[in-house]
């Protein structure tokens, strides 16, 4: 019962290698990678590929709807997830400065990432504590970006 | 055929082993937070490799567990991480987080240059 | 009919609205109510109902505004670059982990985005986040800019690359999901140019 018969075993078997090949890429990534941002993409990356994979195989191999659907549901609760996961741990990362300066090329959000208003893993639409001084501070934010742009550019 | 059961489960069982090492290793939370995703998910990898090799649906319900479980303590820790920085001026040494280990390393790094 | 209901007009009719708005997430989780069973049957689609109507009921959710029309063509379109995107960048992801040189340098980049809905907005997030060697830092609803770290650039020219094939796949999404005038907005935006951000270098 355990053996490989037909076209479709041999191919579900390789998805599932190359599945298993991937969460070991994952954490050869984790363990090597200089900062927490790097190692998100590898530990979250390949996975999504990966875990897509094996479910694909699993459901060739298992031949049943019941078992199938649920694998279906499982991939799909994953592509939904894992974005969000990795969005609000890489946000709180970014903020708690958990970022080899000296190993990026261009940080963008830098120059203009002066926010002192919204700096936890508040939506950015949530009202402030306090509304007044919140608001003012903002303003006066983006009042000095737009002067420190234009000094760049002209 | 068993082959291929050594093979994947031995792949599995390296990337399982490196994220742990991470998880010890750290420095900071968040890389531990990473790693026990990774974990979980290299763990629901394994659930469904051997359901698939072994042709046994049983485990295919504590898959789904694992895979909503692995959202829910990432996005909560990450949460709550977040909450400490809302009271905080900088980047959260002031509420006794401690100071972020790449920004050392990269302070070290500017030096030497 | 009760006497209530009758001094009350609008009870039924904002029960009937707030229905309509809520249907797609009733579908979904009756959906997943089925898949989890794994079988079909009545009772499941009862009971799905059953469970839809509690947890909309106990945990609301606000309505998702604009509302979205799904183009097949898009959509196919969308799904299939999206599988090859995901196919090819998760290989070189994979590649550099695994490589004797390991990665580079990568990068902190800000994308002007020519699109202004939530939904949509929340799709090409997921979707850019979905694919491997890019990930979304943070979303400037006001700006709509999107805030991204993609792994291993090289130089400005990868910097560059990267920024235009997340505006491609913003088309991809808006011309699979998008309205008319979403579309339309598509070809205006580029007369609208982002005012060009410092670089800091280190």
């Amino acid at each position: 019962m355990n053996d490989v018969e037909t076209l479709g075993d041999v191919v579900a078997v390789a998805f599932l290698l190359l599945g298993a090949l991937l969460c070991l890429t994952a954490g050869i990534g984790l363990l090597r990678f200089p900062d927490v941002l790097t190692r998100m993409h590898a530990g979250t990356k390949p996975q999504v590929l990966g875990v897509l994979l094996i479910m694909v195989g699993a459901a060739i191999r298992l031949q049943g709807w019941s078992a199938t659907w649920m694998l279906l549901l499982v991939a799909l609760f994953q592509m939904l997830t894992a974005p969000v996961s990795a969005h609000m741990v890489s946000r709180v990362a970014y903020r708690r400065r958990h970022v080899r300066r000296d190993r990026l090329l261009v940080d963008e959000q830098r120059s203009t990432g002066k926010d002192r208003v919204y700096r936890g893993d508040e939506p950015a639409d949530a009202p402030p504590e306090e509304p007044g001084p919140a608001l003012a501070e903002s303003l006066r934010e983006d009042r000095e970006d737009r002067e420190d742009r234009g000094d760049g550019v002209r | 055929m068993t082959v291929a059961y050594w093979l994947a489960y031995g792949l599995l069982g390296g990337g399982a082993l490196l994220a742990l090492i991470r998880l010890g290793l750290g420095p900071s939370l968040l890389d531990r937070v990473v790693a026990t995703d990774t974990l979980l998910v290299i763990i629901a990898a394994g659930l469904a490799v051997h359901a698939g090799l072994a042709r046994d649906p049983t485990l295919v319900p504590v898959l789904v567990v694992v895979s909503l479980l692995a959202f829910v303590g990432s996005v909560s820790v990450a949460r709550y991480i977040g909450g400490m920085l809302l009271r905080s001026g900088d980047g959260g040494q002031d509420v006794g987080l401690p100071q972020a280990a790449e920004e050392r390393a990269g302070q070290v790094g500017e030096a030497d240059r | 009919m009760t006497a209530d209901a009758a001094t009350e007009p609008g009870v039924g009719g904002r029960l009937a609205h707030q229905l309509r708005h809520q249907l797609p997430l009733l579908v979904w989780l009756v959906v997943v109510w089925n898949l989890l069973w794994g079988t079909w049957s009545w009772a499941n689609l009862l009971g799905g109902i059953v469970v839809a109507l509690a947890v909309t009921w106990l945990l609301p959710l606000p309505p998702v505004v604009g509302g979205t029309r799904v183009r097949p063509l898009g959509l196919l379109v969308f799904l299939g670059s999206f599988l090859v995107d995901l196919v090819s960048s998760g290989a070189q992801v994979a590649w550099q982990t695994v490589r004797p040189s390991g990665i580079d340098r990568s990068a902190i980049i800000r994308v002007q985005l020519r699109t202004d809905s939530d939904l949509l907005l929340t799709i090409l997030a997921e979707s850019v986040t979905l694919v491997p060697g890019s990930m979304v830092l943070d979303l400037d609803r006001d700006r709509s800019v999107l805030v991204l770290h993609v792994l291993h650039v090289r130089d400005e020219a990868d910097v560059e690359r990267q920024r235009a094939s997340v505006l491609v796949q913003e088309e991809r999404v808006v011309r699979a999901f998008g309205t008319a005038d979403e579309i339309a907005a598509l070809s205006r935006a580029p007369g609208e140019p982002f005012p060009a951000v410092e670089r800091r270098t280190p």
